[in-house]
């Protein structure tokens, strides 16, 4: 050891912790995803591999159901928000400062400042009149709630590339007799589409992750796939919610790597 | 202000005419860009504008490509008031300092860009942008990302993309300025054979004298926000209007004096014959080293003076001189064979200036 | 001579508003706007079976601490409630205590690796962030709980006899937090890492300091600002949490969170829901605010 040169970045152990940090941070997952192939009824004791519990999940009408709920959810509100984020982002970068702008900006992002449970209990009092006075029951009040809290995740990442984005593109693309459209159109635009992907994916994301403000907007019968899974955890573990968990976590991974390639890209 | 007395042998015809225009830049407090400029620009011509940085040369430039508004005056173009015109309803192409090629388009996608958008039909813009890619000689790289190519070969590509639709007027916003030494010079060459193969007027901006020397057929040279000479390089170079534009173009000695009759009596005690244009008073004399004489001390009209100091630049060694009253004047000398110039630190020298070299910039 | 006005600073300014607008109205309306309607109803008096009457009361905000006796009126601290606000406060403070400590050298780790190294474990960092929170406080739930993977496993080794208790307690859904919300302390002390030069490290050991002292009077006051972004970071969620208790906690260890939910379903005690979230709702938004107003004097000042 005496003859091991010194290292300035290292502290004491740092690595060890670290390590174990990540270990933590895998293995209940792991260990999620493990059983989720277990041949037997029992998310603790292993059993032998099997796919059975994938199909299981699938033949069961409610998973299906919540399911096709979730993503129609999750594919409006993500669309919807990407737009109106688009649109903010425009109109918030690469002008002026005023004091207006402040606010709409503490506006925008409010969803990621007030606690999950207010914000849901606020829409649950609001919704609850709205649908007593117009009797309209619909997925509508699931689809206005994610937008709305979804349009700080898409807005963050449109905004961060509008705002590194050159603006002698545009003037030069006025300059070569684009008019103001056809500048949007064939510079801004193509150049802004990685960043709207990305908000879009993580709109998407996080509007089929949510459980709180789902739990409390919903019309009765109106199960998503988290307030499904969060009912069969109080009942009793199945493996079958392993199965969906694991899907889930899939689709997540799949969407934060294509995430991250195309914001890699810009720089 | 335009001291050219000569008549010049290109055709007269106006190309831009900037017509008592002022910017000036709201904030705390306003900033004065332009101060009541006005400069004609001729057809056909390489036109600079030089001047420090923060001078006004890039403002006029944006002012007349459209990108600002001026604050009052007027700019024409051909006798066309273009003012009040967008920069894309504008025949005026831009070569930016940064290039700004579009990096989601190919080399020959940035080409085609300007004439797509005057909606020229297809077979025209494949035409021309095969023409420009030859101009530039950037044939090879024409499908190639506007980010996988050398800053030298981007240079040409936003040359090919600002010339590709015709303009009437090429304007260069420091267009060398990102280049190294030995590809600056290259392309002051290149920039000089385009423009007479195109036939455009070119307004070139830099801040570099030596570049606006050996390019342009005529330099504006600008200071805070003000136009001071317009005139051809030899002319801005030798009759340097003020103490200031004197001192920007290239290297120069400052002497100190009283008018009197027809020679002006310096700080030193010399008398020096200048042509005075009826001066009167204390006025300033400039003159270059290179017209500066050494000569031995008891020569007929000499001025008195001591080796101060001796400093090797290569081909030539400036000399520092100082006169009686302790006055400094630098005089470039040829270096011999031996590196040496002949003379010594401390040594008593007499000095003359060539005939007509020295010139009277004011008080 | 043509003169032409500069663009007027009103015009992008309304451009600034018509493009925002659709954005601030589906806000308003699905996010701001109800927060409003909440504090009325705080107001209110609760109806028999959920809901509201419409009557002024200050009945609801009074109720969060005290109670009055239903046979001889006298007034008492409300004792559950004050458990409950005060069990919120101590497990979110303890988490982000916790966070520090672990995710301090995670993020130290990872700033000190190669390039790609550091990328490939900063997108391991944010995958768990992104996960859905429901999945993982599961995973944990699956582990810990009694014929879960760990008592399974020390009962199958013989270590113990009999399944420890390990959820449905404080400490469960202390563990469960930290694990949730520690993605969040390791990002911006990543940050603020990565930006610290390390020849600083050089300088305090060139100067005889020991790994300790380099640590305290360099490292530490330098990255303080993503150690105070982080801290925030975990400790709003942390404090506002709801999944978390209510699947690793169970019924009896409730956090405010859960609180809240228990007026709008058996509790029937709207307003007093209304009013505990308006309290969440102060208190973090004033944390907030305590936060911004630190960064921008430590910005004035460098």
């Amino acid at each position: 050891m005496a003859d091991r040169a010194f290292q300035v970045a290292r502290l004491p152990g740092f690595n060890t912790i670290a390590i174990m940090v990540f270990v933590m941070l895998y293995l209940p997952i792991g260990l999620l995803v493990l059983f989720s192939f277990n041949a037997g009824p029992s998310v603790a004791i292993w059993e032998g591999f099997s796919l059975q519990w994938y199909p299981k999940a699938w033949g069961n009408e409610q998973v299906r159901d919540a399911t096709i709920r979730s993503l129609i959810i999750a594919s409006s509100a993500a669309l919807i928000s990407t737009t109106l984020a688009t649109m903010a982002a425009l109109g918030t970068t690469r002008r002026k400062r005023s004091p207006g702008q402040t606010m709409i900006y503490v506006m925008i992002n409010q969803p990621l400042m007030v606690p999950e449970i207010v914000t849901a209990v606020a829409l649950l009092i609001f919704f609850a009149s709205i649908k007593v006075a117009t009797g309209y029951q619909g997925l509508g009040y699931l689809i206005a709630a994610h937008s709305a809290f979804c349009i700080p995740f898409a807005y963050l990442p449109i905004r961060a590339r509008l705002e590194g984005m050159d603006l002698t593109l545009e003037t030069a693309a006025a300059d070569l007799y684009a008019t103001p459209w056809q500048t949007f159109r064939h510079v801004t635009l193509p150049l802004l589409m990685p960043g709207i992907i990305a908000g879009m994916m993580l709109a998407f994301i996080t509007s089929l992750d949510d459980v709180v403000i789902s739990l409390f907007v919903k019309s009765a019968g109106q199960e998503t796939l988290p307030t499904y899974m969060l009912g069969q955890i109080r009942r009793n573990i199945t493996v079958e919610v392993n199965a969906i968990s694991t899907l889930l976590l899939g689709l997540t991974v799949i969407m934060l790597t294509v995430f991250f390639l195309l914001t890699r890209k810009q720089d | 202000m335009n001291v050219n007395s000569q008549p010049d042998i290109r055709s007269e015809a106006i190309a831009v005419d900037v017509d008592r225009v002022s910017k000036i830049f709201g904030g705390e407090p306003p900033v004065t860009a332009l101060d009541d400029v006005s400069v004609a620009i001729r057809q056909n011509e390489f036109f600079t504008l030089l001047g420090p940085s923060g001078c006004g040369k890039t403002t006029l430039l944006r002012l007349i490509a459209g990108f600002e508004p001026p604050t009052s005056g007027s700019l024409r173009l051909g006798g066309r008031d273009i003012s009040r015109l967008p920069p894309n309803k504008r025949p005026i192409n831009t070569v930016f300092q940064n290039y700004a090629l579009f990096p989601h388009m190919s080399v020959a996608a940035n080409i085609a860009f300007g004439l797509q958008m005057l909606g020229k039909p297809k077979a025209e813009v494949r035409d021309t942008v095969d023409e420009m890619l030859k101009l530039v000689q950037m044939e090879a790289l024409k499908n190639r990302r506007t980010s996988e190519i050398s800053g030298g070969q981007q240079q040409r590509v936003a040359l090919a993309r600002a010339l590709a639709p015709h303009p009437e007027v090429l304007l260069l916003d420091e267009p060398l300025s990102a280049l190294d030494y030995k590809l600056r010079k290259e392309m002051q060459i290149e920039l000089k054979r385009l423009q007479g193969e195109t036939g455009i007027t070119f307004i070139f901006v830099t801040h570099d004298q030596e570049e606006a020397l050996t390019m342009s057929d005529r330099i504006a040279v600008m200071n805070a926000g003000k136009i001071l000479q317009v005139g051809p390089p030899r002319e801005i170079y030798n009759r340097p209007v003020n103490r200031f534009v004197a001192d920007f173009i290239g290297e120069t000695n400052f002497l100190t004096g009283t008018a009197q009759g027809d020679a002006v009596r310096i700080s030193s005690g010399h008398m020096i014959a200048v042509p005075l244009d009826g001066r009167t008073g204390d006025v300033t004399l400039t003159v270059r080293p290179e017209q500066v004489r050494l000569c031995p001390v008891d020569q007929d009209g000499a001025l008195h003076a001591e080796i101060s100091d001796l400093v090797y630049f290569g081909t030539d060694t400036h000399c520092h001189l100082a006169l009686k009253d302790g006055t400094q004047i630098v005089a470039r000398l040829q270096s011999l064979p031996t590196g040496e110039v002949g003379y010594m630190r401390g040594q008593a020298v007499g000095l003359r200036f060539e005939p007509g070299a020295v010139q009277v910039v004011g008080a | 001579m043509a003169t032409v006005k500069p663009k007027p600073a009103a015009k992008t300014e309304r451009s600034t508003w018509l493009l925002t607008a659709p954005a601030l109205v589906l806000l308003t309306v699905a996010a701001t706007g109800p927060l409003f309607i909440m504090l009325i109803y705080s107001f209110l008096e609760p109806g028999q079976y959920g809901n509201v009457v419409w009557k002024f009361s200050t009945k609801a905000w009074f109720n969060v601490i005290l109670q009055r006796d239903i046979f001889d009126g006298t007034l008492t601290w409300a004792d559950a409630h004050l458990t409950i606000l005060w069990r919120s406060v101590k497990l979110a403070m303890t988490t982000t205590v916790f966070a520090v400590l672990v995710g301090f050298p995670t993020a130290w780790f990872i700033a000190t690796r190669t390039p790609r190294m550091r990328l490939f474990m900063l997108f391991l960092i944010t995958i768990p962030f992104w996960t859905n929170l429901l999945i993982r406080t599961f995973a944990i739930n699956q582990i810990i709980r009694n014929e879960g993977v760990l008592n399974s496993f020390l009962l199958w080794i013989g270590v113990i006899d009999a399944p420890i208790q390990i959820i449905y307690s404080d400490f469960a859904v202390f563990l469960g937090m930290t694990y949730v919300y520690l993605p969040l302390m390791v990002l911006p002390l990543y940050a603020a890492i990565d930006r610290f030069d390390m020849r600083l490290l050089e300088a305090a050991y060139d100067l005889y300091a020991n790994r300790w002292q380099a640590l305290r009077r360099v490292v530490l006051p330098i990255v303080k600002p993503g150690l105070i972004a982080g801290s925030i970071l975990v400790f709003i969620p942390a404090l506002g949490a709801y999944v978390t208790p209510r699947i690793l906690g169970g019924g009896r260890n409730m956090m405010i969170g859960n609180f809240i939910d228990l007026q709008f379903g058996q509790g029937r005690n709207w307003p007093l829901g209304a009013a505990l979230s308006v309290i969440l709702l102060i208190f973090v938004t004033s944390m907030l605010i305590l936060y911004v107003r630190f960064v921008n004097r430590s910005t004035d000042n460098g």
